[in-house]
């Protein structure tokens, strides 16, 4: 029952349940991110306020429920939060999606991200839980000029 | 049940890795053979006999070590050429695989180096291929039609998954210069029937290749029987190592195209500005060959020829009736594909309403041990052309039972439960 690990509850009632999907305007910067290997996809987009205030993240896309449950966390944490505390979420998340089981993730900063540790021991999966992360980040960037 | 002689349970104890444990306590359910199929010990034990005591290069070396090699290199290709029904053993080029051989005769149209007609192609002409190929049957060509300013075109696939030849007089004509599809698809399991095609290709004056990965390994396969020019097909999936695949081609044709690859051993003569090249198959097989592995493959026919082709097919036959009638027991489960065992080998590809076949395939491996393959198998086109991402495959060999297809039904169940 290796796999059932991977798919904590958490993981699933985002995937039934998906929090902030649907693309919405106003928006600064708008991406396109597939995963060639499994054919997962997702349009973000990111609005910005002046004060460095993430306004909305909102997503459409198709895939797997990993790649689509990462996309309803990565809402739920990014939204309200400022650029760079959301950054440092980013970054924590890849840490542990990239560290094959190993790391020791931080609950205080993921939250509810916690929940794809499981992720990170099935290296074929880790892009899926990646995508709309990598993609909230191309996005930042963007929108930052 | 099985046809007579064929005992499935004899045949698996062949197999070593289907008495596997997997971590987890967990028994092996292998039904991804037209991925890649498992090898018998008699393979394994042939290549490892053959690097322990009679491994040299072949060709060129005038030692013992090197005329056993030799030996067992061009016996291989002897077994190969018995295998398909070559009407010569020199029609046998050995390739890396499928993918290579199919890229061997695009790279003979249109190249400067070969002065025969039939492989001059330019702007105007037409290559042609199918909605159901694999992607080793299409980017060759495209990259053909690319270099060469020649259009490419291709047979669409019936909503059953059949291929659609209605429109053949107009899409096979006198432009035409090569027409190459599947055998059998790799996504559908749908065989094709090769005849009328043949038939319109030869009123046109064009050639015909078939990509046979699918086919060889799980019917007879008698290229003069079929009657094409080209037939392509790989090791790895008839129960022989990877690394080696075989293109077939007609004696003359082969005399006719240019060499692929330059290096050693493909030449007759060379001096710094120019080269005279080996007769056919060693024109096309440039440098030091994947000895061992074409040695495994010559294995591999040996050991199917015993097991009996016809009683392989037969047994396919039988699992994939069973799983077309046990399948759809499944809420929510679309086969891609044909739904009738007729001109169909064992390979099923379905969808499961709301999940995505990556999940499918996670917990049917995690919970269950079933190695399926997900994804679009190569085959980008056919799964847009049925308007899906992707899909669940099972493909059936030598190897699989009934309970093994039922161990699937209830995988897919459970499945259902977790992200129902």
């Amino acid at each position: 029952m290796i796999g059932e690990s991977m798919y904590q509850e958490l993981i699933l009632e985002h995937y039934k349940h998906p929090q902030g999907r649907g693309l919405r305007e106003p928006y600064d910067a708008e991406v396109h991110h597939v995963n060639p290997t499994c054919g997962d996809e997702v349009t973000l987009r990111v609005k910005v306020a002046d004060g460095g205030k993430v306004l909305d993240v909102s997503y459409d896309g198709q895939g797997c429920s990993i790649s689509q449950a990462a996309a309803s966390v990565l809402h739920e944490l990014a939204t309200g939060s400022t650029v760079d505390e959301s950054l440092s979420v980013v970054d924590e998340f890849t840490r542990l999606m990239q560290g094959r089981g190993q790391v020791e993730p931080d609950e205080d900063v993921l939250g509810d991200a916690v929940a794809f540790a499981g992720v990170a021991k099935f290296p074929a999966r880790v892009k899926c839980a990646l995508l709309a992360w990598m993609a909230y980040k191309d996005a930042l960037m963007r929108s930052q000029g | 049940m099985s046809a007579p002689g064929f005992d499935v349970e004899r045949i698996r104890k062949d197999f070593p890795v289907l008495g596997r444990e997997l971590p987890g306590g967990r028994s092996l359910v292998y039904l991804d053979s037209g991925n890649s199929s498992q090898k018998p010990t008699q393979v394994i034990e042939t290549m490892r006999d053959h690097l322990t005591w009679h491994y040299g290069n072949v060709g060129r070396a005038l030692h013992v070590l090197g005329s056993e090699s030799t030996e067992a290199y061009e016996a291989a290709r002897d077994k190969i050429a018995a295998f398909v029904k070559a009407p010569s053993r020199d029609e046998i080029v050995f390739t890396k695989n499928a993918s290579e051989a199919l890229n061997l005769v695009a790279y003979a149209f249109g190249n400067p180096v070969g002065e025969d007609e039939r492989f001059r192609i330019g702007p105007g002409d037409e290559i042609v291929i199918s909605e159901m190929e694999h992607h080793s049957n299409i980017v060759p060509w495209q990259l053909l039609a690319q270099r060469t300013g020649a259009t490419l075109r291709w047979f669409p696939v019936t909503d059953e998954g059949r291929l659609d030849i209605g429109g053949l007089e107009e899409l096979v004509n006198e432009r035409t210069k090569i027409v190459s599809i599947a055998h059998q698809s790799n996504v559908l399991g749908t065989v094709n029937s090769v005849s009328p095609i043949l038939a319109r290709v030869r009123e046109v004056g064009a050639l015909m290749m078939l990509d046979a990965s699918q086919s060889v390994p799980h019917q007879p396969v008698d290229v003069t029987e079929l009657g094409v020019d080209f037939v392509a097909f790989t090791g790895h999936k008839m129960v022989g190592p990877s690394g080696i695949g075989v293109l077939w081609g007609r004696r003359e044709l082969l005399d006719a195209m240019p060499p692929f690859l330059g290096g050693g051993e493909m030449i007759e003569a060379v001096w710094m500005d120019r080269s005279t090249y080996a007769p056919v198959p060693h024109k096309f097989e440039a440098g030091t060959p994947p000895i061992v592995e074409a040695i495994g493959l010559g294995a591999a026919a040996d050991y199917l020829t015993a097991v009996g082709m016809d009683q392989i097919k037969a047994h396919e036959k039988e699992l994939v009736a069973y799983a077309l009638e046990a399948l759809p027991e499944v809420p929510g489960l679309r086969i891609i594909g044909p739904r009738t065992p007729i001109a169909r080998g064992g390979t099923i590809s379905f969808t499961l309403e709301g999940i995505h076949p990556h999940d499918v395939g996670q917990i049917l491996d995690d919970v269950y041990g079933i190695a399926v393959r997900v994804g679009h198998h190569c085959a980008r086109p056919l799964h847009l052309r049925f308007g899906i991402p992707a899909t669940t495959r099972a493909s059936f060999y030598l190897y699989n039972t009934t309970a093994e297809i039922d161990a699937l039904v209830r995988g897919l169940h459970h499945v259902q439960k977790v992200f129902g």
